[in-house]
């Protein structure tokens, strides 16, 4: 356990002296039964600490090294899940994956930032941000999708769109404004989980869905609680305050009326089974696809214009 | 004292020699007012005549939505629409500050209730719907008003087929208003994608600065964009860029001359003739072809 979190620490500590003792028993019936007590009494401090998590230490889990990217995601969603590259105009940007394939006997159009786990490889995904081809990517397979009336899965973890010169050179403002316009009229569903860190523009340009969850220990922000801080505080450290004003965990954007549902996560976070993770969201997949079966391509448009339409709060 | 210090009491000594000068040149009233970009020294009354804009560099000043208003449409000819909708701190957000108070204090300033105004409005006679961001409430920030305001200009867009302006100056989303603010971002792009299929132009005027959530929305969505000489627009800021990449960004970078040399604009207008330029566009765009 190479990767942990600061708050998890007790918890491993007292693992680890489980496999000591498993390692001393050697099936010595005396210490067999201490070992089921601390297994015991772990369990129930795993349940202590996840069930009172600050919204920095959900940020935590939510970018968890280990935590399910969206490849292997799909490859545990989807059967013959099938790859699918680049926008067609400049390059394939690595930090948004898409691709086709079937969810039970649904086709479906997976699209997802991507992040990787490691240096080497997040490097190469740019630590799943994109940069305009990424969006112009997700937008060409999405209008691909609905060409031959494929419903659109989109998995959301970015900590937003790439700042740098060449995206802004590209245009990063008008790829991100030009899919949420497009996503808004298209006639195939499209259902949208937050599986890490929903960053901002940069995670609603491929967010813009009929249906939208969120993993419990994901988040969904305006901004990045350390963007805010610096902007607001004028501390960057003052991170924890930041993200506590910003209401960003799944419970707070689920009382905002932005997601539909909590998809539940393993306890202990989804880095300790990705399996479970994938077999929840793929059973939610299912089950919505089979309620938009029975619906028009106009219905599905509707409800999703009409779901945004009444986003927002003021009084007059 | 390090030799750091010196230079920063120095910075701040020549600051302060500064803001005496401009104190001095102002004196008595608001008579005079200084170019940011030249230092040239300018008669406020000229400046006014001039469309705020420096008569020996050119620089465009931000403007007041009453300036633009003046400027830019026939006499007497806007109608607000949508005036009492007011901004709430659902949130109870607080960082040096209340969200609350921030509000209260941005509307006895600017004696607006948030960053945008919208209308009705006449441009050489052709009936226009408008939208006049104001920087000037913080920083033209967006959250549920503006999101609002803007699709409802859009929608009432809809129903009458008049064209759309958006005049936009803004910093992006309003952190205040959390994850709804970035969900306007959603809200007026569908709204904009309605008006667009039912063929009613949709013309953007980005001016300084339009940035963040804000360009990345319904500013970039026009059927033609144009921008103001010199406006910062931009996804991600300068400061934000630098401090990723650790690099000095090259001059004239996300301003809007590098974005019509980028493709991502239809032309750069002087303020002077932004009226003749949008009258012209829309008659071009709505004209009826005669032998059809």
């Amino acid at each position: 356990m190479a990767k942990s979190l600061e708050f998890e620490r007790p918890l491993l500590e007292l693992y680890d002296k489980i496999e000591q003792l498993k390692g001393l028993s050697n099936g010595n019936d005396n210490l067999a039964d201490e070992i089921t007590q601390i297994e015991k009494r772990a369990e129930k401090m795993r349940k202590e600490i996840y069930s009172n998590l600050t919204p920095n230490q959900i940020i935590q889990i939510a970018r968890h090294p280990n935590r399910p990217d969206s490849l292997s995601l799909a490859r545990l969603i989807c059967d013959n899940f099938f790859t699918l590259h680049g926008d067609r105009v400049y390059r394939d940007d690595p930090s948004i994956i898409g691709g086709i394939g079937f969810v039970k006997k649904s086709r479906v159009m997976l699209i997802g930032h991507q992040k990787g786990h490691g240096t080497k490889e997040n490097i190469y995904r740019n630590f799943g941000m994109p940069h305009p081809e990424g969006y112009r990517k997700a937008l060409r397979l999405m209008k691909l999708a609905e060409k031959f009336g494929i419903p659109i899965i989109t998995l959301i973890d970015t900590p937003g769109a790439f700042p740098g010169i060449e995206a802004e050179q590209r245009g990063q403002a008008e790829a991100i404004a030009r899919n949420l316009k497009e996503m808004s009229d298209i006639s195939v569903p499209i259902i949208s989980f937050v599986i890490g860190e929903g960053g901002s523009g940069g995670a609603l340009a491929i967010g813009v869905s009929n249906k939208m969850y969120m993993l419990e220990y994901s988040v969904y922000s305006v901004i990045s609680p350390e963007g805010c801080a610096s902007i607001l505080f004028r501390d960057a450290k003052k991170a924890d305050i930041a993200s506590l004003n910003l209401k960003i965990t799944a419970k707070d954007v689920l009382k905002l009326g932005v997601i539909d549902e909590i998809i539940k996560e393993p306890l202990g976070g989804a880095h300790n089974s990705w399996k479970k993770v994938a077999s929840t969201i793929k059973r939610q997949i299912t089950k919505d696809l089979n309620e938009f079966n029975v619906q028009s391509e106009q219905e599905i448009k509707d409800q999703r214009y009409n779901k945004f339409r009444q986003m927002g709060r003021f009084t007059s | 004292m390090s030799i750091l210090d010196w230079f920063a009491n120095k910075k701040n000594l020549d600051k302060k020699k500064s803001i005496k000068n401009i104190d001095k040149l102002n004196i008595p009233g608001n008579l005079w007012v200084k170019c940011p970009k030249c230092s040239e020294v300018l008669f406020s009354k000229d400046l006014e005549l001039s469309y705020k804009v420096c008569s020996k560099c050119s620089f465009h000043f931000r403007i007041t939505p009453e300036e633009r208003i003046d400027y830019l449409l026939d006499n007497n000819s806007f109608v607000e629409l949508d005036k009492d909708i007011k901004p709430v701190d659902f949130l109870k957000f607080e960082d040096t500050e209340p969200y609350e108070d921030r509000l209260i204090k941005a509307q006895e300033k600017s004696k607006y209730l948030d960053a945008i105004i919208i209308g009705t409005a006449k441009i050489n006679g052709i009936p226009v719907n408008i939208g006049i961001m104001n920087f000037f409430f913080m920083g033209g920030s967006m959250g549920s008003v503006v999101g609002e305001k803007i699709t409802r200009i859009i929608e009432n867009g809809i129903e009458t087929k008049n064209p759309v302006i958006i005049f936009t100056s803004s910093g992006g989303a309003r952190m205040q208003e959390g994850i709804l603010s970035l969900m306007q971002m959603a809200k007026t792009s569908a709204a904009i994608s309605k008006l667009s299929s039912l063929k009613i132009p949709y013309i953007t005027v980005l001016c300084d600065p339009t940035t963040g959530g804000t360009s990345a929305s319904f500013a970039m969505l026009g059927d033609i964009q144009i921008a103001e000489p010199g406006a910062l627009i931009s996804f991600a800021g300068p400061r934000v860029i630098e401090q990723t990449i650790k690099q000095k960004i090259p001059s004239g970078f996300q301003r809007s001359e590098f974005l019509l040399d980028h493709g991502m604009i239809d032309n750069v207008v002087h303020r002077k003739d932004l009226k003749k330029t949008l009258k012209n566009i829309i008659s071009i765009l709505q004209a009826q072809e005669e032998n059809k």
